[in-house]
């Protein structure tokens, strides 16, 4: 077992670990920070996957942008003092169970067909701002258009859907 | 080089926990955190693959992955509080009325 491996489940337990007590906590605003850990752990395992781009993508973007817009509508709304009030009482173990049976299956599935491909070994420069820019620019340029124009709808949906009604 | 088979278990486990987050809480904002990290596990899945198979392409899927995200992320926010404008409460099962 090399080094990457041992720092790749280290780093993955922490991911886990921080995305059950997402799940579990009651304030939403440790939530929220808990699921900061699990972006700043995931984009550690890009970087041992050598992604340094998608890596700082995943903090600035995951980390920085759109935790603290979650923050900041949880504190809008005053989120975090909400009570919780369980009406379902059977939803709880039904959900346990599904999602038991989904990993099994996930995992299972999985497992038929693994077959690790012998390892490739790359450059230096694999999944640099330059490599992953002559990619992004030549082969999915039309895609990278369309994203521009999703954002760009996203934006104005936002904002539209935000105003305050004058009129009602 | 790390099996392949660590990355997909870790992204299977974390993609139940999202499920599990969003099947157990009621709460609009911890379900949307939970989609989240559901695209997250598949994220770490596209990067492992990319590295494994020495193609950079799987890496610029999540690219447009995050982006897209980050736009969802707007989108949806602007109507949870939209949604809590109007009926003061962002728990799901409180909105259960077509009309009010």
């Amino acid at each position: 077992m090399n080094v990457e491996t041992v720092l790749f489940i280290f780093v993955g337990a922490v991911a886990l670990v921080a995305a059950i007590a997402m799940v579990v906590t009651r304030n939403m605003v440790h939530s929220a920070l808990f699921m900061v850990v699990v972006f700043l752990a995931t984009a550690v395992l890009y970087l041992i996957y050598q992604a340094p781009l998608i890596a700082m993508l995943q903090i600035t973007v995951y980390a920085g942008g759109i935790m603290v817009l979650f923050l900041f509508v949880i504190m809008l709304i005053g989120a975090e003092k909400m009570s919780h009030v369980e009406n379902l009482r059977w939803q709880r173990p039904l959900a346990f169970g599904l999602a038991a049976a989904l990993l099994i299956v996930t995992v299972y599935l999985a497992s038929l067909e693994l077959r690790t491909p012998a390892p490739v070994e790359v450059g230096p420069d694999f999944g640099s701002p330059e490599a992953i820019g002559q990619v992004l620019f030549s082969q999915y340029v039309l895609p990278f258009e369309v994203i521009s124009i999703l954002l760009l709808v996203a934006m104005v949906g936002a904002v539209v859907l935000t105003r305050k009604e004058k009129t009602r | 080089m790390i099996p392949l088979a660590y990355p997909i278990l870790l992204s299977a486990l974390l993609f139940t926990t999202g499920v599990v987050g969003v099947l157990i809480r009621r709460n609009a904002i911890m379900m949307f955190m939970c989609v989240e990290l559901m695209l997250n596990a598949a994220n770490i899945l596209f990067v492992a693959f990319a590295r494994a198979f020495g193609q950079l392409d799987g890496q610029v899927f999540v690219f447009f992955s995050i982006t897209v995200a980050a736009a969802e992320v707007a989108v949806g926010l602007a109507l949870i509080v939209t949604i809590f404008r109007t009926r003061h409460s962002i728990e799901v099962d409180d909105l259960c009325e077509l009309q009010r």
